[in-house]
């Protein structure tokens, strides 16, 4: 129960919940139960079977509806006389601006991944509403509170962006399952279903210019006249498993200081037996359904924790590539891999397993592999309970103006210091922070051999994550995104996207200075470009960097020491495309941590509250 | 713990429970749907508790009507739709039938009667028996009962009083995995425990001086509802005094002083009164519940043996609170290969 000062402001509240997942759908109910009265509600999902162990307003027969408004519904059922009103629409949106914004006395995030928070980060900054922030991921989870210049803001914190493989690890010299599964489905997937226009050929790689591999070839992947689909998936194996390592076996040099792969063939794996025949699978009734058709069940492979053989992973392979020519003949050219397609991840897994047992790696059960593909987040229903509680305690706070009290909260799995809920004091704003404390950014980049689509995609979208930008260099404007630009300007800018940096009629050259605008967003940035000729393929796969506090003192730290890809202090709460999320509290976190958790003794000793810091 | 074959979960459940698989394994799982629960009352906190269990995927939830000596204001459930509250069905039956409606897959029934009218072995079907705001006496009362019926019923009690909250755990003896850690194998770990009535026991004075106040500060008011023959929660900012005169009593006993326990602590408690508040009914709740699922999947390691939460400092506290003769509540381990 709450106070009556405190009741007196949650029922004049109006606040916005941005998420109706794992988080959102505990929140939603939690602050219904402790008297919120007018409540909006964003989320752009569709309920999944995988959302039923937790997201608890959601039953079965809700599958493929909105978050948002099952949500709002179920909770109106017990709660019918206050006002929630569910978008079923992107936070993204350019609907929800800043006047939108501006409406809410504060805004709760539930989301699932970097990109959305930070654009809520900067439209709360923007509106000058304060936001609660959280996440989880199994046992673990976190709560905090950003209040514009008063404490940090979402992006003071670098995050850990997911990880991205360097191509050659990939092709070449796979050393852990994650890298055959990535091949699986982004190289070999893509390649045989997919759009082979964006695909990568990047099959095998070889320095020896004379000899390439069959797959390289560029019908080597097309069906021949008279081909079955059966004799298709043979050659298809033998290329991928068989000739492909023999010609990665003729660069030495990469094998000078590796295990040497050995290839796999089709006669290998059956020299002692017939391939298994199967027949019949595809008539079943729900052989067409994108969901239940299953090249493992049909080969009796029913334990999804199972690790298969050599010979299983042959046999669903070649079933599984037979059944997706079969049956998705229409989509062959278009298919997009998708973990919950069973199929397509028998496939994967198949084949992320052959190619495991050629280069001594560890294969994984259909149940691993698809954790490892689809960047699935381990979530229970009890954490988000937890954090939904916290969210709305920290909630309270704020609206009573008791900023001083607000906490990060962190649950743990184990007791530290005798605590599973931890709170800590809020940070102040960082000075080196680039959105609310503006401060320039260095990128390192190639500009004779870089082209503008890819400083716009990889950087200002992908790791600035702005939504609709407009770049500039001094007066003149370089790139600009919107639905009432001339047609011309469009031309224009689309042209700019194909030149190198430095043939740009304004050209970006060491020294320049960007300007990066988000109206949206109410957002803007500066890049300083630094022009640098050599980068290293494995650990700058971008052949770009880009890095935080940019030096103007001597005292602050070096351009380019502090990535923004990298852990760099403090909690991060990491991207991923499930519902709820990572916190990694690394150890430089622990330390900050125990520098900032309130002192033991400083609990209620004399009925007051005292704040203490440990030194 | 009892070996539990690996088998393969149907494809029902193994599409619903993918998420929580992949943090506690299949083996957990299995060993969560053979589990039965049974909770005795109903309260904001125990339909969090509840939910969040079924969600989970026990094997079966009893319902069952509390001792009458409970005092809550259930201003509000999630359970219930409101066009059903007037209903000429039992208010356990309509939590029982939304329960169930969560998770087809658990059995949720409600038993009809009290504890009192059960044969001997009643307990005897339950690996956990959860009991809510009830008298002191009634909740050892129960916690006996299970350690006479055998050591593998499992007792935990809840109560949140306003927005503090206190839980209890008697594992009797447990035994779990501890995840290896730098340089320390997996290793097994056998720990027991001891009963309410021997935790409360204990000397406040032998007690750890870092002991959080809200454990002595909820002894003194049972100690003031028992004597003053009040309900748990049937309190009021009006018997500040008589609980003040409480405190002195206690403390005097127990050889501490009075500053022990904070004025401003129970005067929040009792301006509580019977109601609970909202976000920390899901906190406690999401505790009580992870800690059942520890205990029944055998991963992780549980509480030992209270939990506390007040979010005017926003700590959430475990306390190990001993026997009177000081035994510690770890025994054993051993170090295993796995």
């Amino acid at each position: 129960m709450a106070t009556p000062e405190e009741l007196a402001v949650i029922e004049k509240a109006k606040v916005l919940m941005v998420g109706a997942g794992g988080i959102g759908c505990e929140l939603l109910k939690t602050l219904a139960l402790t008297g919120f009265k007018d409540i909006h509600l964003i989320d752009l999902d569709t309920i999944e079977v995988s959302n039923l162990n937790r997201q608890f307003l959601f039953r079965k027969q809700h599958v493929g509806q909105s978050k948002a408004k099952v949500a709002r519904d179920a909770v109106l059922k017990f709660k019918p006389d206050i006002k929630i009103e569910a978008h079923h629409a992107n936070v993204k949106n350019s609907d929800f601006d800043v006047e939108f914004f501006k409406q809410f006395n504060v805004v709760l995030n539930g989301l699932d991944n970097v990109d959305a928070r930070r654009h809520v980060n900067r439209l709360c900054l923007a509106a000058g509403v304060p936001l609660v922030e959280s996440g989880s991921t199994g046992y673990l989870g976190q709560v905090t509170v950003h209040v514009k210049d008063q404490t940090e803001c979402y992006e003071c914190q670098t995050k850990e962006l997911p990880k991205t493989y360097p191509v050659c690890t990939i092709t070449n010299t796979p050393s852990k399952p994650v890298h055959c599964i990535v091949w699986a489905k982004d190289l070999l997937f893509a390649r045989l279903f997919g759009d082979r226009n964006q695909s990568s050929d990047l099959i095998v790689h070889t320095n020896d210019r004379t000899s390439s591999a069959a797959t390289a070839d560029t019908d080597f992947f097309n069906i021949k006249d008279g081909e079955t689909p059966e004799s298709y998936a043979c050659r298809v194996f033998d290329g991928v498993f068989g000739d492909n390592i023999e010609v990665a076996l003729r660069n030495e040099e990469t094998w000078k200081s590796r295990k040497r792969p050995r290839p796999l063939y089709i006669c290998e794996v059956y020299s002692d037996a017939k391939k298994p025949r199967i027949d019949g699978s595809c008539n079943s009734p729900d052989g067409n359904d994108k969901h239940t058709a299953s090249a493992a069940r049909i080969l009796g492979l029913s334990n999804p924790q199972e690790v298969w053989t050599v010979r299983d992973s042959a046999n669903v392979f070649l079933k599984a590539l037979e059944l997706l020519l079969n049956t998705r003949q229409k989509d062959i050219g278009s298919l997009v891999f998708d973990k919950d397609d069973q199929l397509a991840m028998e496939f994967v897994t198949a084949a992320a397993n052959l190619r495991s047992s050629c280069f001594d790696i560890p294969m994984q059960s259909l149940f691993e592999a698809k954790g490892i593909a689809g960047n699935i987040v381990h979530a229970i229903a009890t954490t988000n309970a937890i954090i939904s509680g916290l969210i709305v305690l920290e909630a309270i706070k704020l609206l009573m103006g008791n900023l001083d009290d607000c906490r990060t909260t962190y649950c743990l799995e184990y007791p530290r210091r005798k605590m599973l809920l931890m709170p800590a004091e809020l940070s102040a704003p960082k000075s080196s922070c680039y959105v609310c404390s503006q401060s320039t950014l260095l990128l390192e980049v190639n500009t004779t051999m870089t082209r503008l689509r890819e400083v716009v995609e990889k950087i200002v979208r992908g790791q600035l994550s702005v939504n609709s930008p407009m770049i500039s260099q001094g007066p003149c404007l370089i790139y600009e995104t919107g639905d009432d630009l001339e047609e011309d300007m469009v031309t224009q800018y689309n042209q700019n996207l194909e030149k190198f940096l430095d043939s740009l009629p304004a050209p970006i050259v060491d020294g320049s200075i960007l300007s990066i605008e988000d109206f949206q967003q109410e957002f803007t940035c500066h890049l300083q470009i630094k022009h640098r000729e050599i980068f290293d393929e494995e650990k700058e796969p971008d052949n770009m960097v880009l890095s935080g506090k940019l030096s103007t003192t001597r005292d602050q730290a070096l351009p380019g020491s502090v990535q923004l890809t990298a852990v760099a202090d403090n909690v991060s709460i990491h991207a991923v495309d499930d519902d709820d999320e990572v916190i990694l509290i690394d150890e430089v976190a622990k330390q900050d941590l125990k520098r900032k958790v309130l002192d033991e003794e400083s609990v209620i000793v004399c009925g007051k509250r005292q704040r203490t810091e440990v030194s | 713990m009892e070996e539990v074959a690996v088998e393969a979960l149907t494809e029902q459940e193994a599409a619903v429970y993918d998420r929580q698989i992949r943090v506690w394994g299949v083996e957990a799982q299995r060993r969560l749907s053979r589990a039965h629960v049974l909770v005795i009352g109903m309260s904001n906190v125990l339909t969090e508790l509840c939910k969040n269990i079924v969600l989970a995927g026990i094997g079966s939830l009893t319902l069952m009507e509390d001792a009458p000596s409970v005092s809550t204001v259930m201003n509000t459930s999630f359970l219930i739709p409101v066009e059903q509250i007037e209903s000429d069905k039992s208010f356990l039956t309509e939590c029982a039938e939304s329960l169930k409606d969560f998770n087809p897959m658990v059995h949720v029934t409600v038993e009809k009667g009290s504890l009192e009218e059960k044969p001997d072995d009643f307990l005897n079907n339950f690996d956990v028996v959860v009991v809510g705001r009830s008298l002191l006496k009634y909740r050892m009362h129960v916690n006996s009962l299970c350690r006479k019926r055998g050591p593998k019923i499992a007792f935990l009690s809840v109560d949140c009083r306003g927005p503090l909250g206190e839980i209890f755990i008697d594992l009797q003896t447990h035994t779990y995995v501890l995840k290896a850690k730098e340089n320390v194998p997996h290793s097994l770990q056998n720990l027991v425990y001891c009963s309410l009535e021997e935790a409360i026991a204990a000397r406040w004075d032998r007690l750890p001086k870092k002991t959080t106040k809200l454990f002595y500060a909820m002894r003194i008011m049972e100690d003031f509802e028992q004597s003053n023959s009040r309900l748990p929660g049937q309190v009021t900012l009006d018997d500040l005094a008589s609980v003040l005169d409480t405190r002195k009593r206690l403390c005097e006993s127990q050889g501490m002083p009075e500053t022990l326990v904070p004025d401003k602590l129970l005067h929040r408690l009792l301006y509580a009164e019977a109601r609970e508040h909202p976000p920390v009914c899901a906190i406690l709740g999401g505790i009580l519940g992870q800690e059942l699922l520890k205990v029944l999947s055998g991963k992780g390691e549980p509480l030992k043996n209270f939990f506390f939460f007040d979010p005017m400092d926003g700590k959430g506290i475990t306390e190990e609170i001993p026997r009177p003769d000081d035994t510690p509540i770890i025994m054993q381990s051993a170090e295993i290969e796995i």
